[in-house]
């Protein structure tokens, strides 16, 4: 995996309180390739935006990240300095948020904001960065870019603002970005044409994305492969197809339950008991154990490490351990 | 309803106990009101007894023998030979009586006018409001100034001065009713439209009962800041109107007054006869203060 | 926006009616004006004649008429103390309050906003917790404390400034000015750091605040994330979206200074309008007073005025007929 775009390498990410240090983030690992979408699903509170954010450099203190590797094409990013990991930001790594109403400056021009973001990381005129910030808005389908570029964010829709955030994020041609829910505030008649867009445009490009989401039918439509994270921690990772399909972890297969299909119309969508425990109640063991109906001795007593399950799938689960199989055997017996 | 007071509680106790400036400010506070409150008892000497003055003793600088009688004074003597750190103690009380009254006067009325614009709402609530808003545009000091030239023009003149400190508690508590009232009023209006006050109007219960029983034990953090932090503003209010010569009379000197005096004698070189009182002044003001910052934060830790 | 304005203008209207009910009630109330102006010898018939002349037995509504419509042309009587016109004395003495108050707004403005950005940048540096702590010093110590320790350190001690008065002015028509002279400008600095530093301490923590608050918001972090520098994330996007709510209170405050020169002008005898108004309170000067008020009201709501046109300008969600005419 060597020629791998982003590799996250054991990465924890730690937020000290005044009662102890909450891991919020502990030991993920996770390769995006150039060109893939690599989707991140799980709950809220599981930690998909803070992977995002500490992918970035931008975790609110303070949080931190305590241990493991963030590598872009090989070469360490997690300890660069300020200016070093700002001239990575929208030039190689763009971000979209999730809301983008709240997303842009609401004192600036549209095109104040693109023109600023393209000048910074390309040494053009202003003139010719007007005419890249104009295309570029054309290309995500703002209608009259070349008049509309001079309004202000609020003479924008919902929709028609993610499309000039989207633009904000690849102005700089990025090689990755990262999509945080970039849907979630948006109305559900708009949200497939974002994901499309999003997906489309940088498939165009050539840029890989980490989208983000609670929605495992956006993933489903869009993803080439899927990270699977649980209280922190990663579940379940493989290609999307198989995944979905026949997911091993319990964990995944009750999210997958959850999402309704055309075929299946008359089964009750399956709901996976029990809430996501809290940062600092994490139980000992696998941290899905308390909710989980296949859990055995061994469950409750060590954590699971990601397993290879070949094919690059990987499942963070004892089921699938081979001495942890035969116990469970011998305890059936 | 009683395991979350109880964390509530913890938790401003755990704060309290983890701010040094907190532990400081309320120790610095208390022995300021406790030498104030106790000053007849504590004080060496009694400044307004006009028989144990001694003009001689006058201008002696802290804590050297006087040129004439010998005597020793911790913080020296004004003109008149009274004892520095006496006229402190005796003028703290002043100040804080001022500044204590004139808060429970302002937040009296706030809390009473609050909860009438609050539960009555309509031309009631619509009226105060604007007079709020009003009052609120202007700086509290020049409320509390108008009021009191106002309050004096109705006094025949033989009465000023005895009278002048109920003016300057009224012209002060008159001039910062108003935050206590927007709190009150905000609270009163969200508990209202609640079901369970719904619900007690209906069976009858009297509105006082649902006031009192609901509504008030809701806001008493916000108006234990306000009325902190009000209080450390009445001590100044009053300090400044003193210093300006409009407050308390000279035969009943405030910290104000003492500064006032003193600052005839900054030129001469009798400085500790104003440097004192300042610093009690500042002392006083800045715990106050301290301990209403952090009573505020403690009680809404969004905005740390 | 004109309708707005209109409404804006309105409202103004009404607050200076009531305040000038105020007045009128405490120029009609307040002691009896007969009294004030004429001695303990005057007869009964002298009184009422008087009365009758000054249009005391009038009833309210054509008395407070007559009292606007003297106000409305700068007319507030005879002084009671000083036996001259009220305007005139106001007038010869606004132009000391007013360059008082414009040096120290702008010293406030200026620090003001520079330590509020400086300590909202750096948050936990040993300068900005020391800036924050005097700040919070600043905030209680009173502002008459300020100017005497002023005086004592500059005035008295290292007799570098003046303690009190304007020094040397020059008369520019209508206007006296202290800026044309050494004397005059040396006199000013003490005073106009006094009357600043309590509403720079303000300024200061509302910037601190309102940056930090922006800087929590999403288009700032996604400004971060598009890889814009420091420099512009702070000055370019975060500073301005500060100025905002800064802008309003800032020139609220505006009005506070030249209230509270109340103080600073009896610390420092500056031969200000607020001395003038503290003699009024001290010797129950009924017209001084009321006209004061007027004053000091008709400067509040030009000011508010002013304020809200410039929010307008500044904030483009405001400007709702703009965008209204773009689709």
């Amino acid at each position: 995996m060597t020629d791998a775009l982003l590799s996250v390498r054991n990465l924890r990410v730690e937020f000290p309180t005044r009662r102890g240090i909450l891991t919020a983030i502990d030991d993920v690992s996770f390769d995006i390739m150039p060109g893939e979408v690599l989707g991140v699903v799980g709950e809220s509170g599981a930690g998909k935006s803070l992977t995002g954010a500490a992918i970035i450099g931008l975790l609110e203190p303070p949080g931190r990240i305590a241990a493991g590797e963030i590598l872009l094409k090989g070469q360490r990013i997690d300890n660069l300095d300020a200016e070093a990991m700002r001239r990575i930001r929208g030039k190689r790594i763009g971000m979209v948020f999730q809301d983008p109403l709240t997303s842009l400056n609401p004192l600036y021009t549209v095109a104040q904001q693109l023109i600023e973001t393209i000048r910074t990381h390309a040494d053009i005129s202003e003139a010719e960065a007007r005419s890249r910030a104009v295309a570029l808005l054309d290309r995500v389908g703002i209608p009259a870019a070349a008049r509309r570029i001079d309004d202000y964010p609020h003479h924008f829709s919902g929709g028609m603002r993610q499309r000039v955030v989207i633009a904000l994020a690849l102005c700089a041609e990025p090689e990755l970005v990262i999509a945080d829910e970039p849907t979630t505030a948006l109305d559900v008649s708009v949200q497939s044409q974002i994901i499309d867009l999003i997906k489309e445009i940088c498939a165009e490009r050539g840029a890989a994305v980490m989208l983000i989401t609670h929605d495992m039918g956006v993933i489903a439509e869009t993803a080439d492969r899927v990270a699977v994270l649980y209280a922190g921690r990663l579940a379940e990772i493989g290609p999307v197809r198989e995944v979905i399909t026949a997911a091993e972890h319990p964990y995944t297969a009750g999210l997958m339950g959850s999402i309704p299909t055309l075929t299946q119309d008359n089964a009750r969508l399956v709901q996976i008991p029990g809430a996501m425990p809290r940062l600092n109640a994490i139980p000992q063991g696998c941290a899905f154990n308390p909710r989980c109906d296949r859990a055995f001795d061994r469950c409750f007593k060590d954590r699971p490490d990601p397993l290879d399950r070949g094919n690059g799938r990987k499942v963070a689960c004892w089921l699938f351990d081979e001495v942890g199989a035969a116990a469970k055997e011998k305890a059936n017996v | 309803m009683n395991r979350f007071a109880r964390m509530w509680d913890s938790d401003i106790a755990w704060s309290f106990r983890h701010s040094p400036v907190a532990i400081v400010a309320t120790i610095v506070a208390l022995i300021i009101i406790l030498g104030a409150v106790f000053a007849p008892w504590i004080a060496p000497y009694d400044p307004f007894d006009s028989a144990s003055l001694n003009l001689m003793d006058g201008f002696t600088p802290p804590g050297e023998p006087n040129q004439f009688t010998g005597n020793v004074y911790l913080m020296g003597t004004d003109n008149q030979g009274r004892d520095i750190f006496s006229t402190i103690l005796y003028g703290a009380r002043i100040s804080l009586f001022v500044g204590f009254a004139a808060v429970a006067l302002g937040m009296f009325l706030g809390i009473g006018l609050g909860l009438l614009a609050g539960w009555r709402g309509g031309w009631v609530d619509s009226l105060l409001m604007r007079i709020a808003d009003v009052q609120l545009s202007f700086p509290s000091i020049l409320i509390a100034l108008l009021i009191f030239g106002i309050a004096r023009g109705f006094i025949p003149p033989s009465m000023r001065e005895e009278v002048a400190i109920w003016v300057l508690i009224v012209s002060i508590g008159l001039s910062d009713w108003v935050q206590f009232a927007r709190v009150v009023r905000g609270a009163t209006m969200v508990e209202k439209s609640k079901e369970y006050v719904q619900a007690a109007r209906v069976i009858g219960v009297h509105p006082a009962r649902i006031v009192v029983k609901h509504i008030l034990p809701n806001v008493m953090g916000p108006v234990l800041v306000i009325a902190t932090i009000g209080l450390a503003l009445a001590i100044i209010a009053e300090a400044t109107l003193s210093f300006l010569g409009v407050g308390v009379p000279p035969t009943q000197p405030s910290l104000g007054t003492l500064i006032r005096i003193g600052q005839q004698y900054l030129f001469s070189g009798e400085w500790w006869i104003i440097l004192f009182p300042s610093i009690a002044l500042l002392l006083l003001a800045l715990s106050v203060n301290l301990l209403g910052d952090w009573l505020r934060d403690a009680l809404n830790p969004r905005l740390r | 926006m004109l309708a707005y304005i209109i409404r804006r203008i309105l409202q103004s209207v009404l607050v200076m009616l009531v305040v000038a009910l105020v007045s009128f009630a405490l120029f009609r109330f307040v002691g009896d004006p007969i009294n004030s102006m004429v001695g303990q010898e005057a007869t009964i018939a002298d009184r009422e004649a008087l009365r009758e002349q000054l249009g005391l037995n009038d009833p309210f509504l054509t008395q407070f008429a007559t009292f606007i419509g003297r106000a409305a042309q700068g007319d507030f009587g005879i002084s009671y103390r000083l036996q001259q016109p009220v305007m005139e004395l106001i007038l010869s003495r606004l132009p000391a309050t007013l360059e008082l108050a414009l040096v120290s707004g702008v010293l406030a403005f200026v620090f003001g906003v520079g330590f509020g950005v400086y300590t909202a940048l750096k948050r936990n540096g040993w300068l900005s917790n020391t800036i924050m702590t005097v700040s919070l010093i600043g905030v209680s110590l009173p502002t008459f404390l300020i100017g005497v320790l002023l005086i004592w350190v500059f005035a008295v001690e290292l007799q570098w400034l003046p303690s009190f008065g304007r020094g040397d002015t020059v008369q520019i028509g209508g206007w006296t000015t202290g800026f044309l002279t050494a004397t005059g400008r040396a006199s000013i600095i003490l005073p106009a750091i006094t009357l600043g530093l309590y509403q720079m301490t303000l300024i200061m923590r509302l910037v601190r605040a309102e940056m930090l608050e922006v800087l929590r918001t999403d288009y700032i972090k996604f400004a971060r994330a598009r890889g814009l520098s420091n420099r512009a994330v702070h000055f370019g996007h975060a500073l301005k979206n500060t100025m905002v709510p800064v802008i309003t209170i800032t020139g609220l405050q505006l009005g506070s200074i030249i209230a509270f020169s109340i103080i600073t002008e009896t610390v420092f005898q500056w031969p200000g309008v607020g001395a003038l108004f503290i003699n009024s309170v001290r010797f129950v000067d009924v017209p001084v007073m009321a006209a004061y008020l007027m004053l000091i009201a008709l400067v509040f709501v030009v000011i508010n005025l002013i304020v809200d046109l410039l929010y307008y300008v500044v904030d483009p969600r405001l400007r709702v007929d703009r965008a209204a005419s773009r689709h």
